[in-house]
């Protein structure tokens, strides 16, 4: 028997969502847009898409979703950060908008715009530990330092642009835009098991509070 | 998580396994930057202290030029390309993409703003035209264009000619919704009718539209356009940028709206706070107390037909 899908969310409050949504349907995941805090709870994984990251940053404020999300992100939910993605989950970003924040993580440091402005954006293929991934770099920013404990998983012209810690994976490029699934479909590989993981619990303290109420 | 860690510095070195050459400008990297736009409100400005504001208030692009549309409307006079110093000091000023207007057809001023690196560049009939029969071949560029329509096949057009972008043209400057909402609404609304057609009946959308046949029919299977779609032209209230999310465009952008009013930094975060919870009344209804005065604004009905901006484009 197939297990059921995992449930993967994107949030959706603001730039390429739609992308993410597709790409992850076609590829067997559940799909829920996250605007709401309380539709966090019944998530095995999440992406944080691109878009504008000091735009977001104050939309997850501004809807209260940021600490939610932060505290499950630290709790291991398996997720996926691409391009304002990675920024919203460092620790440390060199150059922020005013007043910009994150929801600090993942301990990297990230540099926005690290490559130029529109007309350098590009598409090329990066090398990464999950496997060749096709990329678009727009506007893309970049990893200038890692903590201990942070893999770095991928480089452009020598730069690191894509690292993982845990079940958190950051990466400053655009796999949604090229249609390439390699770093979707880890997540949802670890979303599966993040679901076995944690409904092993919930049977558990089931059992033991219908024990202790028996 | 854990106390930070001392970072380890990261050293750039070569890398054998990058293997394809990078391909800049490409059409998914001109369009993938607009995709990123969405669900965000792009403001004009005309300082650098505006872009900052707009910044601050959370837009997730700013549109640099010399005078805002009511102020055009206003002053007459030809309208062209922004001075690059202003433009320049714009792009210094923020850390979000910078747009920036070029008069329709004039290919030299694209040109001027591609060297100054601006982020997208706004084909835009808000400015004079500088060629009443030809718009600029932006497959020539690198930087992406934004072009504007008030229907379907004008969409198709600019798209043809390699718009990477399109935005519904309302009446810039007037603070009058209803052409925004008219040219949104004709626009989804040729793409559901082109949708139900049958296969033999797009031969015949394709002339009539004066557009490409293979694109008459990318756009009937996909029941959308290839290219992000935002309204524009009159937007001045978070319920009418909230209304225009909810009729289908994926963005707004606000011209004269916001520096036209009595509280530009409370209406900028409204409009970016309702744009973003455009579906939930309650929100809108929150973002909309205390704002002060709106841009007073022109009805659209009471403007001379040769005053009608969005009669420009062919």
């Amino acid at each position: 028997m197939n297990a059921p899908a995992p449930t993967i969310g994107v949030l959706a409050l603001q730039g390429g969502v739609v992308e993410h949504e597709r790409m992850l349907r076609g590829i067997g995941a559940d799909v829920l847009l996250v605007r709401r805090p309380e539709q966090l709870a019944v998530l095995d994984g999440i992406v944080l898409p691109g878009g504008e990251s000091s735009t977001i940053d104050r939309l997850l404020r501004m809807f209260g979703i940021a600490e939610p999300l932060a505290a499950r992100i630290r709790s291991g939910l398996p997720t996926l950060g691409t391009c304002a993605g990675l920024i919203l989950l460092a620790d440390e970003v060199l150059d922020p908008a005013p007043g910009q924040q994150t929801l600090k993580v993942l301990d990297i440091t990230v540099r926005r715009n690290a490559f130029g402005p529109q007309v350098d954006s590009l598409e090329t293929t990066v090398a990464t530990d999950d496997g060749p991934v096709t990329a678009a770099f727009i506007r893309a920013p970049e990893v200038v330092a890692v903590g201990a404990g942070v893999q770095v998983i991928g480089r452009h012209l020598g730069r690191v642009v894509a690292v993982r810690s845990g079940a958190v994976t950051g990466i400053s490029f655009h796999p949604e835009l090229t249609g390439d699934t390699t770093l979707h479909r880890q997540l949802i590989a670890s979303a599966r098991r993040w679901r076995v993981a944690n409904t092993a619990d919930t049977a558990e303290i089931t059992a033991v509070s219908a024990n202790a109420a028996g | 998580m854990t106390d930070l860690q001392t970072p380890v510095s990261v050293t750039p070195d070569s890398d054998p396994t990058d293997s394809r050459p990078p391909a800049t400008g490409g059409a998914l990297v001109k369009r993938g930057l607009a995709e990123m736009l969405k669900g965000g409100v792009i403001m004009d400005v005309v300082t650098a202290d505006q872009a900052k504001l707009a910044e601050d208030a959370g837009a997730v692009a700013v549109m640099a030029l010399e005078r805002v549309p009511a102020d055009i409307r206003a002053q007459g006079g030809v309208a062209r390309m922004s001075d690059p110093d202003l433009i320049a000091s714009i792009i210094d000023a923020v850390s979000i993409p910078v747009m920036a207007k070029a008069r329709i057809g004039h290919f030299v001023e694209a040109q001027v703003l591609q060297h100054l690196q601006v982020d997208y560049i706004d084909e835009s009939e808000v400015l004079s035209p500088a060629d009443y029969a030809n718009h600029i071949d932006k497959h020539r560029f690198t930087v992406p264009f934004v072009c504007g329509a008030t229907n379907l096949g004008e969409a198709l057009r600019r798209i043809t000619e390699g718009a990477a972008m399109i935005r519904s043209k309302g009446e810039a400057g007037t603070g009058d919704v209803s052409e925004a909402t008219k040219h949104i609404r004709q626009i989804l609304g040729e793409i559901r009718a082109l949708s139900a057609k049958s296969s033999d009946e797009l031969y015949l959308a394709a002339k009539e539209l004066q557009a490409p046949y293979e694109l008459v029919v990318e756009v009937a299977r996909r029941g959308a356009l290839p290219v992000v779609l935002f309204t524009a032209g009159g937007v001045a209230t978070p319920a009418d940028a909230a209304m225009m999310m909810q009729l289908g465009a994926d963005g707004v952008f606000v011209g004269s709206g916001i520096f036209k009013s009595g509280d530009p930094v409370a209406r900028a975060a409204a409009i970016v706070k309702a744009t973003a919870a455009f579906d939930d009344p309650a929100v809108i209804a929150e973002a909309s107390r205390g704002l002060g005065e709106a841009m007073v604004g022109i009805n659209v009905s009471d403007l001379p037909a040769p005053h009608r901006l969005a009669e420009r484009g062919w």
